[in-house]
């Protein structure tokens, strides 16, 4: 039986020194490096197959086969672009693992390099983590010190140069194609698939883009075996994942699990709902993945069960709200965001987000109409597979799910002629 | 006004250094731009003048990519930029009356600078550390849990010059210039201060000490290419491994044929 909680990732984080190298090899990194230089990069893609790593940024899609989308000895150079563009809300785990394990990122890093034939990788981080940033030029610097990158690595022949880039604050970098285009120097808009980064991403050459937590469960997959990555998690949804609790809990914070632990657990772990409050509603993985309620507490958090109860795994980001809370304030809110980052390209996206505030700001109000919910889930109609990326899909989320949900209580704005929640009940500072 | 011979020269190197490390020199454009409000303080005409001829790119294009990015200020902000995040979670835990009571305690503009140049306030959107909620950041530096008056305070003692040290960061905290120096890609030596991890990062791991709860072990540890493909890839190439200990530990290294599609 598998101990409810699983710290791999996160092991080692309470350590003063964890996002040293000193500290990491204490810990048993940097170990896996030599073994993956010693094996043949293909027996590497194979092992991460079988271990069945699927992408820890959201989609789920299966690392390993990634990888073995690159072509191979096609002439060109091939990169590796790790997402650190955290910006998701409520996502809060890869900034964390960044701050106190960096080097075990950057030891993904070199191994996944070394996997699809890289030798130059870059970590695009979000600009607004300034720690973040110091904390990981930090831990590559001494990566190249103790020659784990640079030219011929450990002696192996094998070259690898990482370099860190700092975004510029744009939540559309973080869907892949996006993230490539500001990497090239250009306004982050995504582009047009096919061509799949796997075949034309960085510089129109073969690219891997992998989320950091997926690349910081590479070390473990490579030291412990791919069976025993497998060995964790449900069927189909291998392995652990950090599950990030915040919001009206007790204990928010960082929960380190087998996928398909359930809220129900994770809020027994977190000391409940805060003292006097019950759960209305949560995010199972960031505002783009479909709210869900207190029917849903024992829904296995896995792609497959998530999925089937309505919503997605997403990044975990289990944003958690009580009785307290008016679910309208929050879906305007989260509406607000899409319409800000919408990056402009596409006319669903576009207009529709910004008419989506302006219609949900009248029924927050209490001027609203049924007609008017109506007019949000058809908005969401054409947004929803017409937008051009993950953005304007994630944006009706909120909506259709709110509405789904709590029809009545954005009816009950308009009755009432405003909001009938007290926004301080809801504070942590506020009359509880 | 445009830069001086001395601040060219001095833009040039860091310029150089900062193009230097891709293979493609207009992916420098975003450090660059972080490099030239480093020098101002905001991005300028002059900044983004410098930045095209670098490049050899018109002002049009760079100024396009400019007013893409949120963190690139068009006109001068305080030496300390305050960023109340104001997304769903934030806001309702307490962020909007952060933002509220701390704009009337500063009393000027949204994204403006008090007189003595010393503090502006502005709503950012999720700053990726909603277990540490409501989060306002400072330079892009974490001040975890705020209250309405743990911001006022933050903010007097910025104004009135005492230290101040973010929740999970430097014992310093830096100015805006010295930390787009940073974004640039430019070390200040203060990598190594401040906690590995904050309280709230902690508590499943701490939860896990406490009921001796752990990842297994793997069955067996061992360099074999063999044994780190797992059970799955002996018994063909199916994506998934079954789970359960292999037979064929014993084997030579396969050739490398076994792991194509």
């Amino acid at each position: 039986m598998t101990d409810t909680l699983t710290p791999v990732l996160t092991a080692h984080w309470d350590q003063p020194d964890s996002f040293t190298l000193d500290g990491y090899k204490r810990g048993g990194g940097w170990q896996s490096l030599p073994k993956a230089l010693a094996m043949d990069p293909d027996d590497l893609i194979t092992a991460l197959k079988n271990a069945n790593l699927r992408g820890r940024g959201g989609a789920g899609f299966p690392t390993g086969v990634k990888w073995s989308f690159l072509p191979q000895g096609d002439g060109k150079p091939h990169y590796l672009v790790i997402n650190a563009d955290e910006s998701e809300p409520g996502t809060c785990k890869d900034i964390p693992l960044m701050m106190a394990n960096p080097q075990v990122l950057i030891e993904g890093a070199a191994i996944t390099a070394y996997a699809i034939r890289a030798k130059h990788a870059f970590i695009y981080v979000r600009g607004e983590v300034l720690h973040v940033v110091r904390r990981l030029r930090h831990a590559v610097e001494e990566a190249y010190a103790a020659g784990y990158l640079g030219q011929n690595i450990l002696g192996t022949g094998f070259d690898l140069d990482v370099v860190i880039h700092a975004g510029a604050g744009a939540y559309i970098c973080g869907e892949e194609s996006a993230l490539l285009t500001s990497l090239e120097g250009f306004r982050g808009l995504p582009r047009l698939r096919p061509p799949f980064p796997a075949v034309a991403g960085l510089y129109a050459c073969p690219t891997v883009i992998n989320n950091v937590e997926s690349i910081a469960s590479v070390p473990s997959i490579v030291g412990n075996g791919a069976d025993w990555f497998a060995g964790l998690g449900t069927e189909k949804s291998k392995g652990f994942g950090i599950f990030s609790l915040s919001g009206h809990v007790t204990t928010p914070g960082q929960y380190e699990a087998p996928l398909g632990i359930t809220l129900r657990e994770l809020l027994d772990l977190a000391g409940g709902m805060r003292a006097g409050h019950q759960l209305k509603f949560w995010t199972p993985g960031g505002s783009s993945t479909p709210i869900l309620t207190d029917q849903h507490l024992d829904v296995p958090l896995d792609f497959e069960s998530v999925a089937a109860a309505g919503s997605m795994l997403g990044t975990r980001a289990l944003q958690i709200f009580d009785e307290t809370t008016c679910v309208v304030r929050a879906v305007l809110r989260w509406t607000e965001f899409y319409e800000h980052e919408s990056c402009g390209k596409c006319t669903p996206c576009r207009e529709g987000t910004f008419w989506m505030v302006r219609v949900l700001e009248r029924l927050e109000r209490g001027r609203g109409t049924e007609e008017d919910l109506d007019k949000l889930l058809d908005i969401c109609d054409n947004i929803l597979g017409r937008a051009f990326c993950a953005l304007g899909d994630g944006a009706t989320s909120p909506i259709t799910s709110g509405i789904q949900y709590f029809r009545d209580e954005f009816m009950q704005h308009q009755k009432e002629g405003g909001c009938p929640f007290d926004p301080a009940a809801s504070t942590l500072f506020g009359s509880n | 006004m445009p830069f001086s011979d001395d601040v060219l020269a001095r833009l040039d190197a860091d310029a150089d250094q900062i193009i230097s490390k891709y293979p493609r020199p207009r992916s420098a454009l975003l450090p660059l731009l972080h490099l030239v409000q480093a020098e101002e303080g905001y991005v300028s005409a002059d900044g983004i003048a410098y930045c095209a001829a670098k490049f050899g790119l018109t002002e049009a294009e760079v100024t396009a990519v400019v007013s893409f990015y949120t963190m690139y200020k068009r006109h001068p902000v305080g030496d300390y930029n305050v960023g109340v995040c104001t997304n769903t979670l934030c806001a309702i835990m307490g962020g909007d009356q952060i933002l509220a009571e701390l704009s009337e305690h500063v009393g000027v503009g949204y994204d403006e600078a008090t007189p003595d140049g010393k503090v502006s306030v502005e709503h950012v959107e999720c700053n990726a550390a909603c277990d540490y909620a409501p989060v306002v950041m400072v330079n892009w530096e974490f001040f975890d849990n705020m209250t309405p008056a743990s911001a006022r305070q933050l903010v007097d003692d910025l104004r009135a010059g005492n230290p101040v040290t973010p929740t999970r960061g430097p014992s310093r905290l830096c100015t805006w210039r010295e930390a787009s120096r940073i974004l640039a890609g430019f070390n200040d030596g203060q990598a190594t201060e401040g906690p590995s991890a904050g309280p709230a990062s902690l508590v499943g791991l701490k939860l896990a000490q406490e009921r001796g709860w752990t990842a297994p072990e793997p069955e067996h540890v061992s360099g074999d290419a063999d044994q780190l493909a797992g059970a799955g890839r002996t018994a063909g190439s199916g994506p998934t491994g079954s789970g359960v200990s292999h037979a064929d530990s014993a084997n030579p290294r396969p050739g490398p044929a076994v792991g194509k599609e």
